[in-house]
């Protein structure tokens, strides 16, 4: 069930999503956002720019984080704000967990507000793009 | 942020500087429901909002609303230049500076988007910063997009390239 302002305390953990790329869902991702730089597909061209292969495209660990969001928003909330910041490759094949802690509750203008940092996280526990997120509440 | 040790000059130059707010050519993004199925598939997304027509109507939506992060796709025309991305971006640094990274991103939104919408959007240049970093010298540039339907902003994206 989507979420209610009402149950939202400041500290508390969103539900995980838990992503694991194939280089296919990589090729669909291309089609989708129209990002075709050869590096997120093609491990020859990503080897010759220095790359020890494909990597992940930085936007598709964007959508993750927006997925993450909604899934625990639902369709009753709205998405205010919400990005990242690209600091660490992740590469196919290779789990990218989503994550995200409640920062602030607040209301403004009427609205119910809440705040979260998020972010996508290697096997090993390194961040590799942190973001924060608003959303309205009912 | 520390500035450059040696005595070079610096690779902001006054030509680049001028270009802060200038607003670039306005371009055309269409959401359709094709689209979004195909970002939403490409996302992972498992709400059927994304997908079926009345599942997003029942939810409240027009048709079809945007997953986070689709703000439509640009109508490709194919008599039009090959986007280089430097080139793009107008005056040069003093330096040449010869690789990109994508910094990172942020969407604002100001109404729900949905298919059928039809966006225009223009870009700007909204900061330039140059520092030191492990990668060596490098210039973060900041660029702001606003979406429009009909005149109203509906979205702001804000991007960071780092050229280095």
């Amino acid at each position: 069930m989507a979420v209610t302002w009402a149950e939202v305390q400041e500290g508390m953990s969103i539900p995980e999503l838990k992503k694991n790329c194939s280089t296919q869902q990589l090729v669909v991702w291309a089609a989708a956002s129209g990002d075709f730089y050869q590096i997120h597909y093609d491990d020859g061209f990503a080897k010759n720019t220095g790359l020890s292969g494909i990597i992940v495209h930085g936007a598709l660990k964007n959508a993750f984080l927006g997925q993450l969001v909604h899934d625990w928003i639902g369709n009753t909330g709205r998405i205010k704000k919400y990005g990242c910041s690209y600091r660490g490759m992740d590469f196919p094949n290779q789990d990218i967990t989503c994550k995200g802690v409640v920062t602030r509750k607040f209301e403004e203008n009427g609205e119910k507000l809440v705040e979260l940092e998020i972010w996508t996280e290697m096997a090993d526990g390194k961040k590799t793009t942190p973001g924060t997120a608003t959303v309205v509440l009912p | 942020m520390s500035a450059p040790t040696e005595a070079k000059e610096p690779l902001i130059t006054p030509e680049m500087r001028a270009t802060i707010g200038v607003e670039g050519r306005s371009t055309t993004q269409e959401v359709d429901r094709t689209m979004v199925r195909l970002f939403a598939r490409a996302t992972g997304h498992t709400d059927p909002v994304y997908y079926d027509v009345d599942a997003a109507k029942a939810a409240g939506y027009r048709d079809l609303p945007c997953p986070p992060g689709f703000l439509g796709t640009p109508i490709f025309n194919p008599g039009a230049p090959r986007m280089d991305p430097t080139a793009a971006m107008g005056p040069q640094p003093s330096r040449p500076l010869r690789r990109i990274l994508n910094g990172g991103t942020e969407i604002e939104y100001l109404a729900d988007i949905c298919a059928g919408d039809v966006l225009t959007s223009a870009t700007h240049t909204s900061d330039l910063e140059e520092t030191k970093g492990s990668i060596g010298e490098m210039l973060v540039v900041t660029s702001k997009t606003v979406y429009k339907r009909d005149g109203e902003v509906v979205a702001i994206s804000t991007g960071k390239l780092i050229r280095y």
